[in-house]
């Protein structure tokens, strides 16, 4: 950390650091857009975890998290306060260096009001055009009379924003979304194979796509706006409520955060518990992809198989949590309650029938010709672009990027445990199908690693009535299922979060449908869709 | 053999004897054949959608339906009256005209189909020298009422579902002329009631041996194809076009494509069992005096519907296990593949009934 200190000294003397759980460095806002091109190019922070939108009540900013893939996964934070009062705050643009910054500043300009210069689509990303306000800013007015209910058609908007700074004035300059003689198809919001409510706007070249835009926000609920008026216990819900197939690792997820703010130690019973949740709910995810794939492709019985087994896990669930979604398990030191007598025999015989059920699904699909026809080869992703548009997680993986969370920054107890990241460098749908294939089997390796060590004692650590963070602010990521969960945290000190923000890996997936389809058929947007498995509430926070 | 010929030519007498005009009784017996092929092919149509959703149930696992009736087997018959009190919805923007007129095109075009085939010994409602080419000829009736469809409903999917339907059944239709071809080159007329009569001593599978065999898995291909069902379904990839051509249909509209489909599915394992496996023929055995005796106890409207059902059972079981091509797939697999494979297919079996080497 002090290495790196000096170094960033060296070529940004202006530079003030702050000590936390990783450096950080508070840059000026003009100085920023050289600095980060110069933290990318010869400081190898060549991925942008996270861009967390703040409003530090007198400025405006954004806190950004960069990973270097190439120095041990070290993590840098950054503090830019935008320029230019309230109403008019400006930020030079990343998006030119990390491709992933373009959805991001997109999502920090809509509920900030924040406008990134140099910004190639400066729209509103989850919220409709004619929304009045900028709802995470601390003096927004959430009067419903500003903001009723429309009955109203959302026109579409096909005219891009970008804002230039010409002498000290922002400028804006106006483009087109489509030509005006494009053959634009809107693929959703209601639309059998978007996995939700998601809309892609596309514009065909016969059956060719030329174009995707992607259009969001259709079951935004305002997660990080609503966790601000709560207490921390009670924003722990929301978790399982964003990407609904990886609930535990994100409620995990935040409740370390909670802890690591807190400083609370989590008994080891607790911890083998989360561990094992987190990797049956891997298993029951992966399992959902798979049968979600092989529908998309027409494959309607696979989807059963998938379904079939995935029921079994879903029963482990019911058993223990007491529901099969949106299970509420984890809590603030531990878990909610202990493991239902039949738990271990439950996952005994899972992890017994697995191997079996995964020849049959690769006999049924996998290894069906027409299946990999429609698999190998589509949605290019090299791993460059994966790296810059920071798609981790399986559909990483698949592009050959070493990313898995759980090896770069152990958490809970994977540290101990022996088990293979698995990595494919096809970097095509196919590939990032076998990943969460093979990621089934390396999940039940785990599972039988703990089966039978789960140790006895205490299932939640002692923790305060009224939990309050001390003054500051934390980030912490998991792996989930599709990818690196973060939540970063900042407290004042009082009951509730000052900000909470959740980053979630689908919100990148989405950020490459446009790269991964064009030029693709028609058919095949369906199925890179399928491949990149993306879960729409885990983008509509 | 029991020949259905003796009652329906019984009728005929009667209806002569009781002094009415020739043309009379001719209008008579053509409005009651009307209305049984139009019967038949309503409880054809349920029949088929109960097989269909019950094979797929118990392929994936399960048990498909079960609450109406015993074992579901009503569930059909509910779903019917359902459709048929369902408003017809015509969208603002459509061609109201050939809208409406689309599913008439399609659902005439496989009844006369269904007129064509050989139901039993003395069933055979149209017969003349030329029955086969006048099936091929009207099936391709039904591509136009899809491309109306697709193109009426004045919607991008429909439209994108029916251009694809339309490049895919004019292009199958060739595989599928081809191979039907093979059969008449070896049987040497299209006359329905001949080609089954032809049969008599082995079904034209056997007695084509190869060159045949390679027709009949050719034929089922195409005919997959043709039908617009899995794993070439792409017409109505719900995945990708919602429900492609029939998007924007309801009620018995909608019911009409529906009953078009399962019944293009009838009627295409119809004609293979016609082409191939004999048509109402049982199964006779040169030689085996005794076999051939008792296959032919089994009424021969038995034997008809038990080939068409086990071929139909082969296409469904497809769908039921094989992703979904791509249209340039599915194009080039006809062109490349399929197509060239008939041609020479053809070519081996005109080489084969030259040098007399079939049975």
């Amino acid at each position: 950390m002090s290495q790196l200190k000096e170094k960033i000294e060296k070529i940004y003397p202006a530079a003030t650091f702050e000590d936390g759980e990783c450096l950080q460095v508070n840059v000026a806002e003009p100085d920023w857009h050289d600095f980060a091109k110069k933290l990318k190019d010869d400081f190898g922070f060549d991925v942008l975890t996270a861009v967390v939108g703040m409003d530090w009540k007198e400025k405006l900013g954004v806190m950004y998290y960069l990973t270097s893939t190439s120095h041990d996964w070290e993590m840098l934070s950054v503090k830019v306060e935008a320029s230019g009062d309230r109403d008019s705050s400006y930020i030079h643009t990343v998006s030119d260096l990390w491709k992933v910054a373009d959805f991001q500043e997109r999502e920090v300009y809509d509920m900030f009001g924040i406008k990134f210069v140099n910004h190639p689509d400066m729209r509103r990303f989850f919220l409709r055009n004619d929304w009045v306000g900028h709802p995470l800013r601390k003096d927004y007015d959430a009067n419903p009379e500003l903001n009723p209910i429309r009955m109203d058609d959302e026109e579409n908007e096909d005219q891009t924003v970008s804002y230039k700074l010409v002498n000290g004035e922002l400028k804006p300059e106006y483009g087109r979304v489509f030509e005006k003689d494009d053959y634009v198809v809107n693929i959703g919001p209601q639309h059998p194979s978007t996995h939700g409510v998601m809309r892609f706007r596309t514009s065909l070249d016969g059956e060719y796509v030329k174009k995707v835009d992607v259009v969001s926000g259709y079951i935004h609920r305002g997660i990080e706006k609503l966790s601000e008026g709560m207490t921390y216990p009670q924003t722990l819900h929301f978790t399982d409520r964003m990407d609904y197939m990886s609930a535990h690792m994100n409620r995990h997820c935040l409740c370390m955060c909670i802890e690591k703010a807190l400083g609370i130690e989590v008994p080891r019973r607790a911890e083998v518990i989360r561990c094992m949740m987190d990797e049956l709910m891997r298993i029951s995810s992966h399992l959902l992809s798979f049968g979600c794939t092989a529908m998309d492709l027409g494959a309607t019985t696979a989807f059963f198989y998938g379904f079939r087994e995935r029921e079994m896990i879903l029963d482990i669930f019911e058993k223990t949590c007491g529901a099969r979604m949106s299970m509420n398990y984890n809590v603030i030191g531990g878990v909610i309650a202990d493991l239902h007598p039949d738990f271990e025999k439950d996952v005994k015989e899972l992890i017994a029938i697995m191997p079996k059920r995964l020849k049959e699904y690769h006999n049924v699909f996998s290894n069906n010709l027409i299946a990999k026809n429609r698999l190998v080869g589509v949605g290019m992703l090299s791993k460059e672009d994966a790296i810059n548009y920071a798609i981790t997680g399986p559909s990483g993986r698949g592009s050959g990027w070493s990313n898995d969370t759980r090896k770069k920054h152990p958490y809970g107890i994977y540290s101990e445990l022996d088990f293979d990241e698995v990595l494919l460098d096809g970097c095509d749908s196919y590939s990032r199908y076998m990943v969460r294939m093979k990621e089934i089997e390396e999940s039940c390796k785990i599972l039988a690693q703990l089966v039978d060590n789960i140790p006895e004692g205490d299932i939640r650590a002692q923790v305060p009535k009224l939990i309050k963070l001390p003054v500051g602010h934390w980030y912490q990521q998991v792996e989930a299922s599709r990818g690196a969960f973060g939540v970063y945290i900042e407290s004042d000190g009082s009951k509730n979060p000052y900000r909470v923000h959740f980053q979630s890996p689908c919100f990148n997936l989405v950020g490459v449908m446009d790269l991964t389809c064009t030029g693709y058929m028609i058919a095949d947007l369906i199925t890179i869709g399928a491949a990149l498995d993306f879960v729409i509430p885990d983008i509509d926070r | 053999m029991f020949d259905f010929g003796k009652w329906t030519s019984c009728f005929n007498d009667w209806l002569l004897g009781t002094g009415m005009a020739d043309w009379l009784a001719v209008l008579i017996e053509c409005v009651i054949v009307g209305v049984i092929v139009l019967l038949a092919y309503t409880v054809l149509a349920l029949f088929y959608i109960l097989y269909e959703r019950k094979l797929c149930a118990w392929f994936q696992c399960r048990l498909g339906p079960m609450r109406v009736g015993p074992w579901g087997l009503l569930q059909v018959f509910a779903d019917m009256f359902k459709i048929l009190i369902k408003e017809l919805i015509c969208l603002k923007g459509t061609d109201r005209f050939l809208f409406k007129l689309a599913p008439y095109l399609v659902i005439t075009s496989s009844v006369i189909m269904l007129a064509c085939l050989p139901w039993g010994n003395g069933l055979q409602i149209i017969d003349w020298n030329i029955g086969i080419f006048f099936v091929l000829a009207v099936s391709s009736v039904g591509v136009l009422g899809i491309l109306l469809a697709g193109w009426a409903s004045n919607n991008k999917y429909t439209l994108i579902g029916a251009m694809r339907s339309g490049a895919q059944m004019i292009s199958y239709e060739v595989s599928l002329g081809l191979a039907i071809m093979t059969i008449i080159v070896l049987s040497g007329t299209m006359n329905i009631n001949e080609l089954v009569w032809a049969q008599e001593d082995a079904w034209f599978l056997f007695k084509g041996h190869i060159p045949a065999i390679i027709a009949f898995l050719i034929y089922i291909v195409a005919a997959t194809a043709e039908t617009n069902r899995g794993p070439f379904d792409l017409p109505e990839a719900e995945h990708e076009l919602t429900a492609g051509y029939h998007t924007e249909y309801s009620g018995i509209h909608f019911g009409f494509f529906y009953l078009a489909e399962y019944l293009n599915l009838f009627i295409v394992s119809g004609i293979a069992s016609l082409m191939f496996l004999g048509g109402w023929m049982p199964l006779h055995i040169p030689g085996w005096d005794g076999f051939n005796m008792v296959m032919d106890y089994i009424p021969s409207v038995v034997w008809f519907l038990g080939k068409a059902f086990f071929i139909s059972f082969v296409i469904i079981w497809f769908k039921w296990t094989f992703p979904r091509v791509r249209i340039d797939q599915l194009l080039s697999f006809e062109w490349k593949y399929l197509m060239p494979f008939a041609l020479a297919n053809l070519l081996l079996m005109t080489v084969f009934v030259a040098l007399g080497w079939h049975f």
